[in-house]
């Protein structure tokens, strides 16, 4: 089973099988072996790349162990792939923590609650394998506010947490961290979902140590209720390290206000509501003008500023205040601003160097234009649909589509909302923007097709793919036949992740990826009417894959279940919602994946694993 | 268990509300639930859903609460909760903040209350508050010289007439209506 473990630790980490000894013919003596290995660890401490780490691992048994004594960080993509006690056993000395949960659908709501995705276990085996744990990322992963308190008792030398799409935790836990982890440098709660009710919050900013702080980063956006904003206030002015802090939308522009003069250092800001509390929104109009004024000069103050985030409640006078920092921002996120291209026109006017830019499409397609006027340097495009439905009226098209290809050339990355698009467009940006490494474009309206030929949308995904020769990432939407599939399987050789929903014709489109697509590690379908005959197109690359979810296509417990079977090393999980009085051959979900550790033991009562 | 958005349209037909008749009420979108919070979402369906028994699925209820669009699939369009939240969280703050107010009539057995936010000026309330309590009266098209006279409580506790002032001053500084006979605003008979 070689073959089966080097394809397993391609990508991840904890995903290397047992590595069997390759070690050269004759037994050289045990000193110099010892040597040897000192040596090794010497060199190995400085690979990084976590791909590098992968293949050195595999050299022979003396690397292997060289390289697990060495390696720092780790990465596990899918924490089901591998039991935490195998991974701390492996490797001894890690200081990061990487950790993934949940399939990705499961922001969408596809994947029922308590599905899984437990931080406890992994946390309670790094409690006792890595005392010095220094960073922990966390991503869709289930994590209760016990999991924080022993994680804040457990690392004295604790460091760094993100928290990005979590959920099962409150405010509670945030306090434990915030007293506990004495040299916490960050804390970055992104897009979390904090169980708090209204009255049992916890005043948790008032937890941090009265002395001077080490905090570099503080972002809690995402918390539901409003801060004690006294004590934030003493703490920012505590923490000189602080460059990056992003408030919630309780704050108001007054406190933002404060809150820079006692930062100016900055580099990162979210500013919270970037408006008066509402009440009083009537009555500071008159005292309108001087808000501005003060706010102007703050953020003239704030020399280092990049990123602007936030914006949630904005009133529009008080987006000039931002312009004397426009022209040194790399990041700019107005995806929580309702905005109109008018109010966006003379900001973006000034934003010569922006990498990364947020928005919703309230800008129109006018606003898109002024985008690409100006913003050479655009990497990273994202518009978001203030009016997230299928019928909603649509915003932006594909004239600003090609407005941003035109201007924004080196444009690696778009994700674009609208509610209709043409062939030509994206044809368009597959040859202006030859860097795309993602393209994501949702038409929101299922199945719609090109709104001026009335064709499918197979041609212009199909040129994305053939252009595009970077292209790692596609999201797919519209009315497509089989074709755009055979284009992806014939052209996306690089392809690592594709998301695909209400597409295709037959099994055939599903079986073009799966034979065409080699790198493809991350498949996730819905509703598209595949079925089982497709399945084993891809069992010769599924255990190099990170996963395979389908949901409401055409797939049958017996088409899964022979997968299950060829592949004993693939933990096929079959998820169902409704009761048992609906049809049991048919799979609504299925979420299969490559595991050393074999079927979970915490699956709830609606997982089935075949 | 989970309940269909056609289920939806039926179960609105036959629910029972507490509206006045005349009126239909602007309907409110159940509120967003959120996920893993199930206390939360029990709640809020009885709030809304007072006919209805909904099941304490969670994940999905973001999409059901729009259901008179058209049919809502789960998780389409591809947008994060957190997201969706964001917009309808503010809204229902913004909402709760305070701009409920009571609406009193002279001789209805009851009182009202409105979100003065509805609203984009005096025309609109008027002709709202018209509707609300048409079966109050038989005379009080257009207030302007009629049988009745609109007058809100200021944060100073004074009785002022609604219309002096800009409307956005207006609601920030409302906290009740009543709707008072005319004979007693101005201490004159009513015209014939």
């Amino acid at each position: 089973m070689r073959e089966e473990r080097s394809d397993m630790s391609e990508d991840e980490d904890g995903g290397g099988g047992s590595a069997k000894s390759r070690g050269g013919g004759g037994a050289p003596p045990p000193f110099s072996d010892q040597v040897l290995e000192i040596v090794l660890e010497n060199v190995l401490q400085f690979l990084s790349s976590r791909r590098d780490r992968n293949a050195a691992s595999l050299v022979c048994r003396s690397w292997y162990r060289a390289e697990a004594q060495t390696r720092r960080e780790l990465f596990i993509g899918n924490c089901y792939a591998v039991s935490p006690r195998r991974a701390t056993e492996r490797f001894r000395r890690i200081r990061a923590v990487v950790l993934k949960g949940k399939p990705r659908f499961a922001d969408f709501g596809l994947v029922p609650i308590n599905w899984g995705a437990h931080f406890h276990p992994w946390v309670s085996a790094m409690a006792a394998a890595y005392p010095w744990l220094e960073k922990l990322c966390l991503k869709r992963m289930s994590v209760a506010d016990g999991d924080l308190s022993l994680l804040a008792h457990s690392f004295p030398n604790f460091r760094e947490l993100s928290l990005i799409c979590c959920e099962g935790f409150s405010t509670a836990g945030l306090a434990v961290i915030a007293e506990k982890c004495r040299h916490l440098r960050v804390l970055d709660l992104i897009e979390d979902y904090l169980e708090d009710d209204e009255d049992e919050m916890v005043d948790w900013i008032s937890r941090f140590p009265e002395t001077t702080t080490c905090l570099e980063s503080l972002g809690f956006d995402c918390v539901g209720g409003a801060v004690n904003f006294e004590a934030l206030e003493a703490l920012v002015t505590r923490s000189p390290a602080l460059r990056r802090l992003r408030v919630n939308h309780h704050v108001s522009v007054e406190q933002l206000h404060r809150l820079m003069a006692r930062a100016p250092q900055l580099t990162h800001l979210g500013t919270g509501s970037f408006g008066s509390a509402a009440a009083a929104a009537a009555a500071a109009i008159p005292q309108g003008g001087n808000n501005v004024v003060d706010l102007v000069s703050t953020f003239a103050a704030s020399k280092s500023l990049v990123c602007l985030s936030g914006f949630r409640d904005m009133a529009p006078q008080y987006l000039p205040a931002i312009y004397p920092v426009c022209a040194s921002l790399t990041s700019l996120n107005f995806s929580f601003a309702e905005i109109s291209a008018e109010e966006l026109i003379p900001v973006i006017r000034h934003c010569h160097s922006l990498q990364i830019f947020w928005v919703l499409d309230t800008v129109r397609d006018e606003g898109l234009q002024a985008v690409a006027a100006t913003c050479k340097d655009l990497r990273e495009l994202r518009v978001f649909p203030l009016d997230a439905t299928e019928d909603s009226e649509g915003s932006v098209s594909d004239v600003g589509l090609i407005a941003i290809s035109e201007g924004c050339r080196k444009l690696r990355s778009i994700l674009y909302f609208c509610q209709q698009m043409t062939n030509v467009a994206v044809v368009t940006m597959s040859k202006n923007c030859q860097d795309l490494v993602v393209f994501r474009l949702c038409i929101m309206g299922r199945r719609r097709p090109d709104h001026v030929t009335g064709e499918p949308m197979d041609e212009g995904f199909g040129a994305i793919v053939m252009n595009c020769k970077k292209l790692r990432r596609l999201a797919v939407s519209g009315l497509l036949t089989d074709k755009a599939f055979a284009y992806i399987g014939k052209y996306g050789k690089l392809v690592r992740t594709l998301s695909v929903a209400f597409a295709g014709n037959t099994d055939l489109a599903l079986m073009y990826v799966l034979e065409g697509c080699t790198k493809l590690q991350k498949l996730e379908i819905r509703d598209s009417p595949f079925g089982d005959s497709a399945l084993p197109a891809g069992l010769h690359h599924y255990y190099n894959m990170r996963f395979l979810w389908m949901s409401s296509c055409k797939l049958s417990v017996r088409g899964c279940m022979e997968v299950a079977q060829r592949l004993p090393h693939l933990v096929v999980e079959v998820i169902r919602e409704r009761d048992e009085d609906d049809d049991h051959e048919a799979v609504e979900k299925l979420y299969m994946y490559r595991s050393l550790a074999g079927p979970r033991n915490d699956a709830p009562p609606f997982v089935e694993i075949l | 268990m989970e309940v269909s958005v056609s289920d939806f349209d039926n179960l609105k037909a036959t629910e029972l509300r507490l509206g006045l008749p005349g009126i239909d009420a602007p309907e409110k979108p159940a509120p967003v639930s959120p996920r893993g919070s199930k206390r939360a979402l029990l709640k809020a369906n009885e709030e809304c859903w007072p006919g209805t028994s909904k099941s304490l699925e969670a994940d999905t209820s973001n999409q059901e609460a729009q259901p008179m669009a058209k049919a809502q699939v789960i998780g389409w369009p591809p947008i994060r909760s957190y997201r969706k939240n964001s917009f309808k969280a503010r809204k229902a703050e913004v909402e709760a903040a305070g701009l409920f107010v009571k609406v009193s009539m002279d001789g209805a057995p009851y009182l009202r209350k409105i979100d003065l936010k509805v609203y984009k000026g005096y025309k609109e309330l008027r002709e709202a508050l018209d509707n609300m309590f048409r079966c109050f009266s038989t005379g009080m098209e257009g207030c302007n010289g009629s049988e009745y006279a609109i007058t809100y409580e200021d944060k100073d506790g004074d009785w002022m007439l609604v219309g002096d002032v800009p409307w956005e001053m207006f609601i920030s500084s409302c906290k009740r209506l009543r709707i008072m006979r005319r004979s007693e605003a101005t201490g004159m008979p009513s015209s014939p």
